[in-house]
């Protein structure tokens, strides 16, 4: 009886986090369904949902209209480098935190990720005018920079909570064996946080490539990523849903993909560390 | 003889080295910010044209029209020279060229023929006479209306209705078993969206946004009677939620057959006739915007997308030649060979409406007739302190507009009345003018 009970709860659980998943990914899947409408069949009332004709058009207009392979190196870049860069200089600082942690450790924590809280337009003209005097407007260097310093304070919060896990012994035991800081941190402390690294890279990867504010005010022809193409297709003057949801499923595939091969590790490193 | 032939062949060398280097400097890759809609599309298409004219690339930026603005205001203000050429409207252009932050555009070659621009266009697009921005194309609104509807309701469309006929056909076309909305109109917040139209509404019942010494105009009775008449006629014809639509939804529900009329910007008329995108294609017919019944003020505004230099770029010459290209008569001839005439920018020049081509698309005159109803410096029936129609040519409006467009669009919601939106409006406008300097 019990096992019956359990079964049923079971299913149920299984229904409720179907349904809720389909819910979450709706309109992810309603943005490909359009990229595959005509305009008309797109803002069509009722709207058609599988039984349209299926069509390459609009993909087709975006190819010639925009260089995406352009944009996608661009994303590529500066979502990938502002992490990797990220990275470098959050696990030292994590280190020392987690392991070493002073009188003030948890007022500089709280303070980082009270930057987070700024409304970036706050700063937009001071950090204009750097990129200005720097030479660095419509880079991606200046852009990889600016975005690490952005996921920063997060990339540091996420390590320390790993690091914190791992027991300070183990580190001291290295030091004991003569290991150097650098083999310390490199040979020891990394292997055992690699789930955590890892999915903290995952998550600020994915937070760099969605990034739409900098990304379009500190860009203009040579830099832009894949969120300046997204809104190249937005108009407020005419309907072109269609065109815009072409744009949209190229912008967010590549994502979507490396997302959907990584959710294991995640998964993984979010429910074991950080996030409990 | 061996060494001379050597010098020869080296100094021919050097030579034909210095002309290619030379004719490499005038070339030049141009960056444009731009407008996603469909004649900047265009015009992309056919930059080849340019190029092969002048040796001169084009790098294109387009982006969404909000954020190109926020986009160009910050890079204009900080003069960091990121674009060599922008799109900007007719708000922008006469504050910026103010500031200096333009090029001006005063020494354009003859062939350009600066006289052919439109008076209206460049009296927009200029700063104490001289001109900072060349039309790109140009805009007015009107009235869009089925003409099937309109028959069944048994009336007629005038050529330039009041609001109090408007308000009779729309409740007379109105079906609302059949989801046919007699009248369509925008509400959206927004300075550019709902705040634009009400503004313009406004001016045709008499009412303004300040007097002559900067004093906000709510509590005047034009305003109330405006607002009131909008709110009346939307509830009793207007789709449901009207509160949040702007151009694009009201666009969706007439090409699907579900509004009566609309009244919007005329290059609406491009999409509503085109059979590919629109189930009412054919009967499809056009008249001025209206005005109330007494008031000479039409509810028309004027908007052109213009091309301006921004001061902090180091190719202005390249940029000069590349606005002489894109707003020229030529230009226009290139789209219609391309394209068709149904297709060239309209609005800008005055050439385009005496050509016997373009004479043939059937809302080619309502749109000319509409632009030339549109005074930017004269748009209220009592005197301003302003220019501009649907907005105020001050750097503040943006702003204050947004704040009132969204009391209005709550009034229109339902979420309060139209007396306390206006008492939110005065207050809010008499309050920011003030810490500007204004009052």
């Amino acid at each position: 009886m019990a096992r019956a009970v359990t079964t049923q709860r079971k299913a149920l659980n299984t229904a409720i986090a179907w349904a809720i998943g389909l819910l979450i990914f709706f309109p992810i899947l309603w943005t490909i369904l359009t990229s595959f409408k005509t305009e008309a069949q797109a803002i069509a009332d009722p709207p058609v949902f599988l039984f349209f004709d299926w069509t390459l058009e609009n993909y087709a207009v975006v190819q010639e209209r925009s260089n995406y392979m352009r944009f996608l190196w661009n994303s590529v870049f500066i979502a990938g480098g502002s992490t990797i860069l990220g990275i470098i200089i959050a696990v030292p600082a994590a280190w020392s935190m987690a392991f070493v942690p002073s009188k003030r450790t948890k007022d500089i924590l709280l303070w980082m990720l009270s930057t987070k809280m700024l409304p970036a337009v706050g700063v937009l003209y001071p950090i204009y005018l750097i990129f200005i005097k720097l030479g660095i407007l419509d880079s991606r260097l200046g852009l990889t920079v600016v975005l690490m310093l952005i996921n920063l304070p997060i990339i540091v919060w996420m390590l320390y909570t790993y690091f914190k896990e791992i027991p300070g012994e183990i580190l001291e035991a290295a030091r004991m064996d003569g290991a150097s800081l650098r083999n310390e941190i490199l040979y020891v402390l990394t292997p055992m946080a690699i789930p955590g690294i890892a999915s903290t890279l995952l998550l600020n990867f994915i937070l760099a490539w969605n990034e739409a504010f900098w990304t379009l005010n500190l860009t203009a022809a040579q830099a832009a990523p894949l969120t300046a193409f997204i809104a190249s297709y937005s108009s407020p003057e005419g309907l072109f849903f269609a065109k815009l949801s072409a744009a949209s499923t190229m912008a967010i595939a590549p994502i979507l993909i490396l997302g959907w091969f990584s959710q294991k590790q995640l998964v993984r490193g979010l429910t074991f560390g950080a996030v409990k | 003889m061996k060494l001379r032939n050597a010098l020869f062949a080296a100094s021919a060398l050097v030579s034909v080295t210095a002309t290619a280097a030379l004719a490499d400097g005038h070339a030049t890759t141009l960056t444009i910010a731009t407008v996603n809609n469909g004649d900047m599309i265009r015009m992309q298409g056919l930059t080849d044209d340019f190029t092969e004219k002048t040796g001169h690339t084009v790098e294109w930026v387009t982006l969404e029209e909000n954020v190109l603005r926020q986009r160009v205001t910050t890079d204009i203000t900080t003069n960091g020279g990121a674009f060599d050429i922008m799109t900007i409207g007719m708000y922008e252009t006469p504050i910026w060229g103010a500031n200096d932050w333009l090029v001006p555009l005063d020494d354009l070659s003859d062939d350009y023929n600066v006289d052919d621009i439109l008076p209206a266009m460049r009296a927009g697009l200029s700063h104490e006479g001289t001109l900072y921005a060349a039309p790109f194309y140009g805009e007015s609104s009107m009235i869009m209306y089925r003409t099937d509807l309109m028959e069944a309701a048994g009336m007629e469309m005038p050529d330039a209705p009041t609001w109090q006929f408007i308000r009779e056909a729309a409740a007379a076309m109105t079906d609302r078993d059949n989801e046919i909305n007699g009248i369509c109109l925008r509400g959206k917040a927004g300075w550019g969206e709902g705040g634009a139209f009400i503004t313009v509404t406004a001016n045709s019942f008499g009412a303004r946004w300040f007097d002559e010494d900067w004093n906000a105009q709510f509590d005047q009775p034009q305003w109330a009677e405006a607002l009131n008449f909008y709110v009346g006629m939307m509830e009793e014809s207007g789709p449901p939620g009207y509160a949040t639509n702007g151009f694009n939804e009201n666009l969706s529900l007439f090409q699907q057959g579900k509004c009566g009329m609309w009244i919007d910007a005329t290059v609406a008329a491009s999409f509503v006739t085109n059979p590919d995108e629109s189930t009412v294609a054919d009967s499809v017919g056009f008249a001025l915007a209206p005005n109330s019944e007494g008031i000479e003020k039409k509810s028309n505004w004027l908007w052109a997308w213009a091309l301006a230099i921004p001061a902090g770029t180091q190719k202005a010459d390249a940029a000069k030649e590349f606005i002489e290209w894109a707003t020229s008569t030529g230009y226009i001839e290139l789209v219609a060979e391309n394209e068709g005439w149904a297709n060239v920018p309209p609005g800008a020049r005055i050439s385009l409406y005496e050509n016997a081509n373009y004479k043939d698309i059937p809302f080619a005159q309502k749109t000319l007739d509409s632009i030339l109803a549109a005074d930017p410096t004269d748009p209220t029936v009592d005197p301003v302190p302003y220019v501009g129609i649907q907005f105020v040519a001050i750097p503040e409006f943006a702003g204050i507009a947004t704040e009132v467009s969204q009391e209005f669009s709550a009034a229109y919601a339902g979420q309060q009345t139209v007396e306390e939106a206006l008492e939110k409006a005065q207050a809010i406008t008499n309050e920011a003018m003030e810490a500007a300097g204004y009052r």
